[in-house]
């Protein structure tokens, strides 16, 4: 199956030399890296081609990674009733960069991207209808941004005078508490809430150097730690 | 001839209201045969107003269908065959203009929100509403969350709040029995 798939990879890579940067093999499943501007290209490609009629547009999702530059991806995942196989295009963005619409290409495209626009800021150029599609009326933000806190800024309420919700600035009775010590993608913490009078266990002596060795370490991995999650 | 009394085919004791609390039997049946007697003898029967008036609230609360989430699937349960709300004479009603009660079962999102208000305000009085689970009580799971409102009670007044996550269909109908019981202490007349 991965000879396979590696062929199709090969034969897509040689048929768009300039498009498609990179094709490579994970988990059993084909993922071609493509350039922004060249996705348009691509996609129609991989759904005209006799050899791969990868008709249906499976998802389009956004991704952010906020230690990258571009800090955004948008994936593309096809699907070939044809032949039987799926294929998953990659291209990086960032805020201003607009990515060519794929509406023309596949239909499904347009609610697709109506939501990575809305919930991550992507913007879509020449699409018809570039509206929110899931958050409130008027909401601001793009919640999936690594930077949009959890809890959001406003909340909302029925005034009674004004006979209307109104929104006002989040005001929470207690804040957000994380009893999730160890966290698969966060990793185990080394002092855990509550232990502060304990001491620090990297002060203590030999454990000191270990420990800050460590953490260094686990800085230097945080970047691909995040890009694995 | 003294007010109230039996001469004057009045009856102290609200009947029907005393009728419907009373456990069948004995006392039940006594009560009930007195007021057939009264009919058969005067053609009319006087009772309390408003219990009659609660009577007739708590034997047909309707409520307005208002799944929003999971909750609604237990709500469902409910209303069929197992469990059958249609015993309480509680119906779901598509229409806010023809509904009693509005059983908010689920999680009430920034973006419902204004509708849901909309629906409430279309209602009738009297009008009771019924939290269903946690998301609507307080929030719940998503307490924290960009979207969702912290309670339902911030958007309208909530008469019973049913815990659970989602709560049994039991819990429900224990709730919508408790609302029943709430009319009947409280409700007036006029509001």
């Amino acid at each position: 199956m991965d000879l396979a798939l590696q062929d199709l990879g090969d034969y897509i890579v040689g048929h768009l030399p300039d498009e498609v940067e990179d094709n490579e093999i994970k988990l059993g499943e084909l993922i071609l890296s493509a350039k922004a501007d060249g996705v348009i290209k691509v996609l129609k490609f991989l759904r005209d081609d006799v050899n791969c009629r990868f008709k249906q547009l499976v998802d389009i999702c956004g991704v952010d990674y906020p230690d990258r530059s571009p800090r955004f991806e948008v994936v593309y995942n096809l699907l070939s009733l044809a032949h039987n196989n799926r294929v998953r295009v990659k291209i990086r963005t960032d805020e201003e960069t607009p990515v060519p619409t794929a509406t023309g290409v596949f239909s499904a495209a347009n609610w697709w991207e109506r939501e990575a626009w809305d919930l991550y800021g992507i913007y879509f150029s020449e699409h018809p209808d570039l509206r929110r599609i899931l958050t409130d009326y008027g909401f601001e933000g793009h919640p999936l941004r690594k930077d949009f806190p959890l809890t959001g800024y406003v909340e909302l309420r029925y005034d009674d005078e004004q006979k209307r919700v109104v929104y006002e600035p989040v005001k929470l009775t207690q804040e957000y508490r994380d009893f999730d010590f160890l966290s698969p993608w966060e990793g185990v913490q080394r002092m855990l809430p509550g232990d502060e009078k304990a001491g620090d266990p990297d002060l203590d002596g030999e454990a000191s150097e270990t420990g800050g060795g460590e953490d260094d370490k686990d800085d230097a991995e945080d970047p691909d730690k995040k890009e694995d999650a | 001839m003294e007010k109230g009394s039996l001469g004057m085919g009045v009856t102290t004791n609200a009947l029907v209201g005393d009728a419907a609390s009373l456990t069948p039997g004995a006392e039940q049946e006594a009560l009930l045969n007195q007021v057939t007697d009264e009919l058969q003898d005067k053609g009319f029967v006087l009772a309390n107003v408003d219990k009659l008036v609660n009577w007739a609230r708590t034997g047909s609360l309707w409520p307005m269908t208002f799944g929003l989430a999971c909750c609604a699937v237990e709500m469902i349960h409910s209303y069929c065959s197992r469990y059958d709300l249609d015993r309480f004479g509680v119906v779901p009603r598509p229409s806010p203009r023809q509904s009693d009660v509005i059983i908010v079962a689920g999680t009430l999102t920034n973006k419902m929100a204004p509708a849901f208000r909309k629906v409430y305000d279309q209602m009738a009085e009297p009008r009771y509403v019924i939290s269903m689970g946690s998301c609507a009580n307080a929030g719940g799971y998503y307490h924290y969350s960009y979207a969702v409102v912290r309670g339902c009670d911030r958007v309208v007044p909530v008469d019973i709040y049913v815990p659970g996550c989602p709560p049994t269909a039991e819990a429900l109908i224990y709730g919508i029995l408790q609302l029943q019981k709430k009319i009947k202490r409280t409700g007036m007349l006029w509001r």
